[in-house]
């Protein structure tokens, strides 16, 4: 059963993402608010995938993206930002901190599942 | 002499008669090879026709078969066709299907408090994260002016949108006809103009207009808008409409009662001597 910790402040997000992978086989969703409750989760749960938003409180998705990536245990977990911050430099940047994928909104459902689906059949990698 | 003409005749006889078995015996033979001949010949027509009826049956058989591969042939393009129509109406389920729960998520969301504040922000969160709005601005009727004031905006000051009169402009227009507007050129104006929004959308309760949503520009990565999004705006006119109404008069009733708790609490205490 694949674990997909979804880090988003708004919780009318959180829903429709949560609401999306529910129609992945098996994953079950655990939701954060924001980076730091992100890494709480993380220590606490096996996280098979994470769905990351940039702008959030306490601790944005970016800073989260490299203590993730800079962390040997969670260091290959596949990380999919999405976010309303849609520029290429965006983009770019947060690839170039380790982001797998990025997907900026208004999320399109079907394209969200096929790239969470594409990572967790490790095919993204 | 006598004996020698008997023997010579005999001799003669004997010769005559061996002749005509001669004879005989070529006839039988002749007879014979035309009979063989025949017999060859009839058994050339029997091979002949047995041949002849064997590839009737075998173009019978091929007819048949291709009759009944162009039959497959076109059993196999229609499975193909419906095959090719049932895809693209999963496709079309589906995206009804993720449709139906954004709409349910952002109506949820909309009716979960009867917080004003907090129905103003799911209002924000819904037209950012579903419609893909940067810059816009919640305007409601203030029943005491009746002017539309600012009441939430996202990526613009609260200072920069103006109070605007009912029926002016495009926003105080749509506030009096309660009919939605949607700009040409969803691109906007290169410079912010607080009565030039590219959408805006009237928050009715039934053909009651409380207030409108202005948009003024698009996230980057959005050029325009799609089935659902109108979806959402229709749901926004009714359901966010109804929740801030509702949040509204619930944060006044509430302050109200707290008003009146207090002014009763001081009756109750006892006067002090």
């Amino acid at each position: 059963m694949p674990n997909i910790l979804v880090v988003e402040d708004s919780p009318t997000m959180r829903q429709l993402i949560s609401f999306a992978m529910k129609r992945i086989q098996n994953a079950h969703v655990i939701e954060a608010t924001d980076g730091v409750d992100a890494l709480k989760k993380l220590s606490s749960d096996k996280i098979d995938l994470i769905l990351c938003d940039i702008n959030m409180p306490v601790m944005d998705g970016l800073k989260l993206v490299s203590l993730v990536r800079g962390n040997p245990t969670f260091k290959d977990i596949p990380i999919i930002m999405v976010t309303t911050e849609g520029a290429e430099e965006d983009r770019k940047r947060a690839l170039a901190i380790g982001a797998n994928a990025y997907l900026p909104k208004p999320i399109q459902t079907q394209e969200l599942i096929k790239l969470v689906n594409t990572y967790l059949t490790g095919r993204g990698n | 002499m006598d004996k020698e003409v008997s023997y010579s005749n005999k001799a003669d006889e004997f010769i005559q008669m061996f002749k005509k078995g001669e004879e005989f015996t070529k006839e039988l033979l002749k007879e014979n090879e035309k009979l063989r001949y025949r017999v060859a010949q009839l058994e050339e027509s029997m091979a002949q026709s047995v041949d002849e009826a064997r590839t009737k049956l075998y173009e019978d058989r091929i007819r048949l078969l291709e009759t009944e591969l162009n039959s497959f042939k076109e059993k196999f393009t229609q499975v193909e066709m419906e095959n090719k129509d049932f895809a693209s109406k999963y496709l079309e389920v589906e995206e009804e299907n993720n449709n139906l729960a954004n709409l349910y998520v952002a109506s949820y969301q909309l009716h979960s408090t009867l917080d004003f504040s907090e129905v103003l922000r799911i209002v924000v969160e819904i037209v950012i994260n579903l419609i893909g709005a940067e810059k816009f601005a919640i305007l409601l009727i203030d029943d005491k002016t009746n002017e539309l004031i600012a009441v939430a905006t996202e990526g613009i000051p609260p200072a920069d949108t103006p109070r605007v009169k009912i029926g002016e402009g495009i926003i105080g227009k749509v506030t009096k006809e309660g009919e939605s507007y949607f700009a040409e050129d969803l691109g906007g104006m290169e410079t912010f103009n607080a009565f030039e929004p590219i959408v805006c959308i009237p928050l009715k309760i039934k053909e009651h207009v409380i207030g409108v949503i202005s948009i003024y520009k698009l996230l980057t990565q959005k050029s325009g808008f799609s089935n659902v999004d109108y979806e959402l705006f229709n749901l926004l006119a009714g359901h966010a409409a109804t929740a801030v109404f509702s949040s509204r008069l619930y944060t006044q009733s509430e302050r109200k009662l707290t008003t009146i708790q207090s002014f009763l609490d001081l009756l109750k205490e006892k006067p002090k001597r």
